[in-house]
């Protein structure tokens, strides 16, 4: 997993409530058995019409708007588990999802791939998203460290929450796997207590 | 000593550790994989040479990306062919058992589990898959997974969890004629909201859960996830004892009768508290129908679209092509479909033949049934329910997700609308430009006599 401290990005807004996993990578795009190339197939459905000619309308095919920060509306990730939806947000190049609310599968998805998701409050959400609309250069910072959100060169700013222990494995770029490993002699020990 | 719930009884007699202020150490009974989410675990794994660790405690299934009709005959389309040889050659070379396509047990895995006695009471069970909450139907913690927390159980048998809050939903009284399970759960989805559920593990208590057969028990868990939910669960009694006794891998003789006995200690404690409750009057529920594009957005079939504005719910109806007001009584529908892990098992199909028997499909209307399983699909045949469909010009297929997800070939048209026993409603679900109408089995065949959508409760009373 890549490690992850600070980022100062532009953003893509996606003012679009309960966006939900089948939206950014449609089922008949998860036949592939590795991880890469699923941001090609990104928000697919919107990207383009189904006769395959570019939606202009979709946010992603707006040339104004660029950056690794995705700002997107409440209840981010909604429905199937798939880690296929981390995997293409992560392959289409974003880092942070900034949402007022995450589901909880693919909030640990994200975690999971490096990817972070940021949980703002709904006023800063709706700051967030009119700035980012209104000027696309916006730069918005993101520290993990500290745990903060803010839009550079104005005083919006907020504190987000995230786990100890996913932070920690965030900053540092290890996973759970190297942790449950470590505690095999426990697991096992555990196993003969069962009922 | 303190009051325990259902879910804190199961979820602590799971935990192996727990990391000062971090997640525990949960311990995972039973791993249901399927091709979809596996290979990129197994893959990782195979990148970082870890063994898995208990592969008795897996069992495997091919039920996502199958085709629903000549399963006999070589897979066509090319990539789901090889994912489920990947699938074969990883469950071979990890010995783990696998029910592939054909199998007498294969069957969707939220079908097939339960069905084998593989799911029992107070387990921990987890699966790459959001409606593994099925199972809670059974009083087992079971929740969906993503491929990363796949390959953590390869390796260790656990996962790394922060435990989730409580919440109480209790629904008493008699239910109406023609109301089933599945119209409990969008009625409860649509009052409570597609995210209120979200970091919390959901008990359903109450008469009407009491009295509810584990099929119906099992589309209600099934559908927990809906509203934001990690899981739902109800508590074991008699009927889930009846249920699992004598199943292919249920415990047998004396062992049964010690789980039995230990099972009788998990229901919640009398005065248990939960963190959020919601009570509800059977009543008042009726047969539901979705009209927009998540599974919250539910009304009863007498009912209205509500008259919201905002940016999300127009562009939902939009997608629909519905109106803010109107009822859905009378629209035209040329697509059924009766299947999925939410309402595939043999009840699910008796409803629906009860109602078809005598009767003739409408012309306009394609009906898909697709049996959850291979046993379920033996079951239909064997109760005389297959020449009931045939008869009334219904097509009978073979198991698998179908057009749930719509992997596979078994897509709903551009732009069509699609009454579907299935559980989720999201743009493209069924296929690109697909509008689906969620609905019981009941209301969905109904619709495809009809060929329009009916009040069913006035034709039932
Ligand atoms: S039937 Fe649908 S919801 Fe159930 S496991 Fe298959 S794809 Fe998932």
């Amino acid at each position: 997993m890549k490690k992850f401290t600070t980022l100062t990005a532009t953003a893509i807004p996606l003012d679009i409530e309960n966006v939900d996993t089948d939206q950014i990578i449609p089922a008949r795009f998860l036949k592939a058995t590795d991880r890469t190339g699923f941001g090609e197939n990104a928000f697919r459905d919107w990207r383009f019409d189904t006769d395959g000619s570019i939606n202009d309308t979709f946010v992603l095919n707006n040339d104004n708007y660029s950056g690794s920060i995705l700002v997107a509306g409440n209840n981010f990730g909604c429905g199937s588990s798939r880690e296929h939806a981390a995997w293409a947000l992560n392959d289409y190049g974003f880092k942070v999802i900034v949402s007022s609310f995450f589901a909880d599968i693919f909030k640990g998805n994200a975690l999971n791939n490096g990817l972070l998701p940021v949980q703002v409050s709904e006023d800063f959400l709706k700051i967030l998203m009119g700035t980012v609309l209104n000027d696309a250069k916006t730069k918005i910072k993101v520290n993990l460290i500290d745990q903060t959100i803010s839009i550079e060169d104005t005083a919006h700013s907020e504190a987000f929450e995230i786990d100890a222990y996913k932070k920690t494995c965030m900053i540092n770029g290890y996973d759970d796997i190297d942790y449950l490993l470590s505690k095999k002699e426990a697991i096992a020990a555990f196993e003969g207590s069962l009922q | 000593m303190t009051k325990k719930t259902l879910f804190d009884k199961v979820w602590d007699a799971h935990v192996v550790d727990t990391i000062a202020n971090g997640p525990q150490i949960l311990y995972i009974d039973k791993h249901l994989i399927h091709e979809v989410t596996s290979p990129q675990a197994f893959q990782e794994l195979e990148d970082r040479d870890i063994p898995v660790f208990r592969p008795d405690q897996i069992v495997a299934t091919a039920d996502h990306n199958t085709p629903t009709i000549n399963q006999h005959l070589p897979i066509q389309d090319e990539l789901s062919r090889k994912q489920l040889e990947q699938l074969s050659a990883n469950c071979k070379k990890n010995n783990i058992t696998l029910y592939a396509l054909g199998h007498k047990y294969n069957g969707i895995v939220h079908v097939m589990a339960p069905e084998l006695g593989i799911t029992q009471p107070g387990m921990t069970i987890v699966c790459g898959d959001s409606h593994t909450s099925t199972h809670g139907a059974f009083g087992s913690i079971a929740f969906g997974i993503g491929t990363s927390q796949v390959a953590q159980v390869f390796a260790s048998q656990c996962l790394l969890l922060t435990k989730p809050k409580s919440l109480r939903v209790t629904v008493n009284g008699h239910l109406k004629k023609g109301v089933l399970a599945k119209d409990v759960i969008l009625y409860i989805i649509a009052k409570i909201g597609t995210n209120e559920g979200t970091g919390y593990f959901c008990e359903y208590a109450g008469d009407v859960f009491e009295n509810m057969s584990m099929e119906g028990r099992m589309t209600v868990c099934n559908m927990s996830i809906e509203m934001g939910a990690r899981g739902g669960m109800i508590a074991p009694d008699q009927t889930t004892f009846d249920y699992v006794t004598g199943r292919e891998f249920a415990p047998k003789a004396e062992t049964l009768q010690n789980k039995i006995t230990y099972w009788k200690t998990l229901p919640t404690d009398a005065d248990a508290t939960f963190d959020k409750e919601y009570h509800f009057d059977a009543e008042d529920i009726e047969p539901m129908l979705t009209y927009g594009t998540n599974p919250g957005m539910g009304i009863k079939v007498s009912g209205h679209i509500p008259e919201t504005s905002d940016v999300s719910f127009e562009k939902s109806l939009q997608y629909m092509n519905f109106e803010k007001g109107e009822s859905l009584i009378g629209k035209p529908i040329n697509f059924v479909f009766i299947g999925s892990c939410t309402n595939s098992r043999i009840e699910d199909f008796r409803v629906a033949a009860e109602y078809i028997k005598g009767k003739q499909k409408a012309q306009n209307v394609t009906a898909w049934l697709v049996p959850g399983s291979k046993q379920v699909e033996s079951q239909i045949i064997a109760e005389g329910l297959k020449t009931i469909f045939d008869d009334a010009g219904f097509e009978l297929r073979q198991p698998g997700c179908s057009a749930c997800l719509a992997m596979n070939d078994d897509k709903i048209p551009q732009g069509e609308y699609c009454v579907s026993t299935s559980n989720r409603n999201f743009e493209g679900r069924q296929g690109q430009g697909a509008r689906t109408i969620l609905a019981s089995p009941l209301m969905a065949a109904a619709t495809a006599v009809e060929g329009r959508i009916v009040d069913i409760s006035k034709q039932l009373n």
